[in-house]
């Protein structure tokens, strides 16, 4: 027999093998790829049925001539078997490698099937799947006992106990809830390693009784239960001891480890005993033996395009091809526009040392942050943002300076240099622009999108340390003393702490001893006081301001109850520290005494407000409905409202044909009802967790979901107000003509949704948009003929509601 | 940011307009004294039918702006404009008539203008007095969970009934069955049932309690709150279509005879030219 030979034998076909095989077959490379399963991407074959594939991380491009994006399992797959075909694959299916002998240049593999091969050097890409761990107990190979899941839809009225706490096991108890009784076993006492999104969906299913769940609970073992109702028997070990749980089948989605036997019977070694460690690697993916590449989920890269790089990249290796980082060139183009960084890795060695900010940071996470971000060399004298915009991107200074300007944009109140941050507020809160920025000499900055900003603060403590400290005492200056002397500032903010209060905790009980001054550097508060024996919501304090001066300016106990609206960050300002400050800078005291003043009117208005209403009052209600974190709000006075539903009619007629409210829906109080459309969030929900990065919020602040949409339905599940929708849009829908249908009946009339059923559509993520393209405004409130719709912001609320108990009354 | 409603649209914009428009047709009539005597071919007269024409048609405008979403103004400006400017039409047209009235067509064209404006107030009162009825009557309901509660009820009553005397379950049981809610036209505005079973049943109920044996005169008090409860929920669900019914049923007259107003207003208009 005659033993084939290549130049390169790639074992495994998962995305990292496939794109290393079209790469060496694009070259004209002699090579294998060998595939123990009759089919390619076995790993992904086995994805739940319509999964959407993500393909993170959003900037590294895809170096590989295979093509991927974001799509489902089905759409993925169909693409490579196309292009394997494309590019003349050399593939074979069902060769399952038994085992590895020889060196560089003349490897020997041999086949579960007796037949051998050589091969000059060969590319280990067989992923952690082949290794899938078992329950690990008797009864794990039972039939009815699974360790994947192909299609939900499958089984019905079923009893199955679904084991695992991990993103898979959820996302598997989720899908099979629909139709069947679904009992999640998980061994730790929480659900800490899954993502926010799938914990969310299992927190509600949870409490709708949906899914059934056991924590800190393991698995004695699985067996069979003849004649019973339940063919299956679960004995799972619980807290509370032995339980036997009948079911009809068992899914254990417990993960995978590197197959680790059979790699050190190939030579590789690990460098520690941990069965989840991975080979070590040099830099260009060799092994410790000469010749043996590794890439893909086993080298520890479990990103789809990551692996499909390393692949690429692998091949190059071996071909003593030149390889630079996938990212290179858009960094390239990125620092392009400023000629005097240099090249890029001087650029981004003077990032590093003239931004501390950033120092911290690896280099693949600087390339990763810098990718994300844009670099920009403002004109001396140009505005880099206003007051008041609504934009939430993060700055930092890599050269030249900037001034801000709080109050008047002739006047800077402070200068920032290189090296600095500014930005941070917005970021923090959420809200407008405290203050206009202009560039000033040779000024060289990084901008960040808000979404990656958090992402790193949340990563690497040193950064999120860094920012709160600048932005705790650049927020006391802007909201409490710009007149203060740095002495006087450092002196302020030496023991302030920022605080964080989940939604209902109290700042401070009314009456109590004051313990300092409380600045609102996020979400916002309500002001209550006891009024014949229950508690009466007075006002309602925004971030950027502060409460809590009441009883430092009278020296009396607290007038009232401080209570967060939602969950928010507060910075707190010792109390004796405050009134030496105060007395040191009369401006100061001036301001707070106004401050005061106002409250006590606010207040006053509030309490004559609230006698001889029973029912408890408007800004509370309006708090319950989550009007404390909104900027935009959708009012209905439904003692005007004629039920007309033009809003709706306008609503859908101005957005392809789907209405983005919902006016019957949504709780009402004293006429006033809340609808099911969108607040505008300060920290929107739903940009949480947007793959492709789709929610954005515009200069006036409207938070609307663009072109890049997917459908997947992250934000529908992450909104708490329930105003998001997926809905089938048509594209390039024509809207109704009114003549047409008024004069000759023909069409359907505007405002009203159009039979969809025989055109393509598919089901994409609308939200209310507050019509920001329509300068007259938002069509609701515009269509509205009696008046009832209005849009409220945060500012108005108090006097909103003012205005409307004064007309009760 | 506050509601207003739409009289009150601007600082009342198109009342002052409407005035000031009804105030100088009055002392133009006033002060002239055509050798004709007053009627709709002098200059005045004239002047007044184009004016109240174009009126006519701004104001049967509303329902094509209606459907315009991205028409001019906002809707409630055509709406306050609508109401004060189709009130000032009365004292325009009135004027426009000369008081000159005869079995024609010029005449048909006047008083269907009157009734599509008489009808007008109607409406007029039904939006500012109504919704807010509406919303008193419904609570945190909405008239599909008063028939869900309904529906809930009833399941009580009947297994309840089934052990109590057949007299009792045939009362509950015609209850459940003939109770109406909505209905015609004429009990959907009337808001009621003419002999209306659930109502019945109570009545009923208060007098078969008496000679009850064992568990069967708590079940009977049982009963009697269930249909107590029912009687009330149908009295809402009833009101809220009633409501409903009234905040619509005026536009199925108001905008037939608006179109009728506007064919007649043509041949008005047409027959003038030939009288030239």
């Amino acid at each position: 027999m005659i033993t084939e030979h290549f130049k390169i034998a790639i074992i495994g076909s998962g995305p990292s093998g496939l794109s290393a095989a079209a790469h060496a077959a694009e070259l004209g490379i002699s090579h294998i790829l060998l595939e123990a399963e009759q089919h390619p991407a076995n790993t992904i074959t086995k994805y739940q049925k319509g999964k959407l594939v993500m393909a993170e991380p959003n900037a590294l491009p895809l170096r590989s001539p295979m093509s991927f994006a974001v799509g489902t399992r089905e759409k993925v797959l169909e693409t490579w078997i196309d292009e394997l075909q494309q590019y003349h694959v050399n593939l074979r299916l069902g060769a399952q490698v038994a085992s590895i002998t020889g060196g560089l240049g003349a490897f020997s593999i041999t086949l579960a099937s007796g037949q051998a091969l050589k091969a000059e050097y060969i590319v280990l890409a067989i992923g952690l799947q082949g290794n899938i761990r078992k329950l690990g107990v008797s009864g794990e190979d039972l039939p009815g006992v699974q360790y994947q899941l192909d299609d939900p839809d499958e089984f019905e009225d079923e009893t199955i106990v679904v084991v695992g706490g991990g993103d898979t096991g959820i996302e598997n108890a989720l899908a099979l809830m629909k139709k069947n009784q679904v009992i999640l076993i998980n061994r730790q006492e929480g659900f800490i390693n899954c993502k926010e999104r799938n914990y969310t969906q299992l927190k509600a299913a949870l409490k709708q009784g949906e899914i059934e769940c056991r924590l800190d609970t393991g698995v004695e073992n699985v067996e069979l239960a003849e004649n019973e109702q339940f063919p299956l028997k679960f004995v799972a070990r619980t807290q509370q001891g032995i339980e036997r749980i009948g079911c009809h089948r068992v899914i254990a989605r417990l993960g995978a480890d590197p197959p680790r036997q059979l790699l050190e019977s190939f030579g590789v070694r690990f460098p520690s005993d941990d069965p989840a460690s991975v080979p070590q690697l040099s830099a260009s993916y060799e092994s410790n033996v000469p010749g043996l590449y590794i890439v893909g989920a086993l080298a520890g890269y479990p990103l789809i395009k990551q692996a499909m790089n390393q692949g690429y990249e692998a091949v190059d290796h071996i071909l003593g091809r030149p390889v630079e980082p996938a990212d290179e060139i858009l960094l390239r183009e990125k620092f392009s526009r400023c000629q005097e960084l240099g090249t890029v890795a001087e650029s981004l060695a003077k990032i590093r040392q003239n931004v501390p900010l950033l120092s911290p940071l690896s280099n693949l996470q600087l390339r990763d942050f810098l990718l994300e971000s844009n670099v920009l060399a403002p004109r001396e004298g140009e505005i880099v943002f206003r007051r008041n915009d609504y934009s939430t991107t993060f700055f930092c200074i890599v050269a030249g300076s900037v001034e801000a300007c709080i109050h008047d944009d002739a006047k800077p109140n402070f200068k920032l240099k290189a090296g600095d941050f500014f930005g941070d507020m917005a970021l923090i809160s959420g809200r407008r622009r405290a203050g206009t920025i202009r560039a000033g000499k040779d000024c060289l900055l990084i901008e960040t999108p808000r979404h990656y900003m958090l992402k790193l603060i949340d990563s690497l403590e040193s950064v999120r340390r860094m920012i709160d400290e600048v932005a705790l005492k650049r927020a006391v200056r802007v909201y409490i003393g710009l007149s203060l002397s740095e002495s006087d500032l450092n002196y302020l903010v030496h023991d302030a702490k920022v605080r964080h209060y989940a939604a209902g905790d109290v700042l401070f009980y009314e009456g109590a001893k004051p313990d300092g001054l409380y600045l609102i550097q996020r979400g916002s508060v309500t002001i209550s006081r006891m009024i014949g024996g229950k508690e009466v919501v007075l006002s309602y304090v925004s971030a950027g301001n502060y409460v809590g001066e009441m009883a430092l300016v009278s020296g009396q106990p607290r007038f009232g109850t401080v209570r967060a609206a939602v969950s928010i960050e507060a910075i707190h300002l010792n109390c004796d520290r405050v009134a030496e400050v105060m007395a040191r800078n009369p401006d100061i005291r001036n301001e707070m005494h106004e401050r005061y003043l106002t409250h006590m009117q606010d207040e006053h208005i509030g309490a004559t407000l609230q006698s001889g209403n029973d029912a408890g009052n408007l800004i509370s209600f309006l708090v319950r409905q989550g009007i404390g974190e909104a900027t935009d709000v959708l009012l209905i006075d439904e003692s005007l409202c004629t039920r007309c539903n033009n809003c709706e009619k306008a609503c859908a007629d101005t957005h392809d044909g789907t209405s983005r409210l919902d006016r019957k829906s949504g709780p009402t109080f004293d006429q006033i009802r809340v609808p099911s459309s969108c607040r505008h969030c300060e920290h929107p929900h739903c940009m949480k967790d947007c793959p492709p990065d789709a929610i954005r919020r515009s200069v006036n602040g409207e938070v609307f979901i663009n072109d890049t949409c997917i459908g997947c339905g992250n934000c529908v599940a992450n909104c708490p107000y329930d105003v998001i929708q997926l809905a089938s849009i048509e594209v390039h829908r024509k809207r109704p003509s009114l003549w047409q249908w008024l004069i000759l009946g023909v069409g359907t009339e505007p405002g009203t949704k159009g039979d969809l059923s025989d055109k393509a559509t598919t089901k994409l993520a609308v939200k209310c948009d507050m019509c920001k393209d329509l300068a007259a405004g938002p069509a609701c409130v515009r269509s509205c003929p009696t008046g009832a719709a209005i849009r409220v912001g945060p500012e108005e609320f108090l006097d909103y509601a003012v205005w409307h108990n004064n007309k009760i009354a | 940011m506050q509601h207003n409603t739409l009289l009150e649209y601007k600082r009342y914009r198109y009342l002052k307009a409407a005035l000031l428009l009804a105030g100088l047709a009055s002392v133009a009539y006033l002060l002239q004294r055509p050798p004709t005597g007053a009627y709709g071919g002098t200059w005045l007269g004239y002047a007044l039918g184009t004016a109240s024409a174009v009126l006519v048609v701004l104001l049967l405008w509303l329902g094509v702006r209606k459907r315009q979403y991205l028409g001019p103004g906002t809707m409630q400006g055509w709406l306050s404009a609508h109401v004060y400017l189709g009130m000032s039409l009365v004292i325009l047209a009135t004027l426009h008539t000369g008081l000159q009235f005869g079995w024609n067509v010029h005449t048909l064209s006047y008083l269907l203008l009157l009734a599509v404006i008489g009808n007008g107030f109607y409406g007029l009162y039904a939006y500012l007095r109504f919704p807010r009825m509406m919303t008193e009557n419904l609570g945190e309901d909405n008239l599909d969970s008063l028939l869900l509660k309904i529906a809930d009820l009833d399941e009580l009553a009947r297994t309840n009934a089934l052990q109590l005397p057949d007299e009792i379950n045939q009362i509950v049981h015609k209850a459940s069955r003939e109770t109406r809610i909505g209905g015609g036209v004429i009990e959907q505005l009337a808001g009621r049932q003419p002999n209306c079973p659930t109502s019945e049943a109570v009545r009923k109920l208060h007098y078969l309690g008496k000679n009850l044996k064992g568990a069967q005169p708590k079940l009977h008090r049982e009963l009697y709150s269930i249909m107590l409860r029912r009687e009330a929920l149908v009295a809402r669900a009833r009101k809220d279509i009633m409501l409903k019914a009234r905040l619509e049923f005026w536009l199925y007259w108001h905008i037939p005879l608006s179109i009728g107003l506007l064919v007649t207003l043509i041949a008005h208009v047409t027959a003038i030219f030939f009288y030239w």
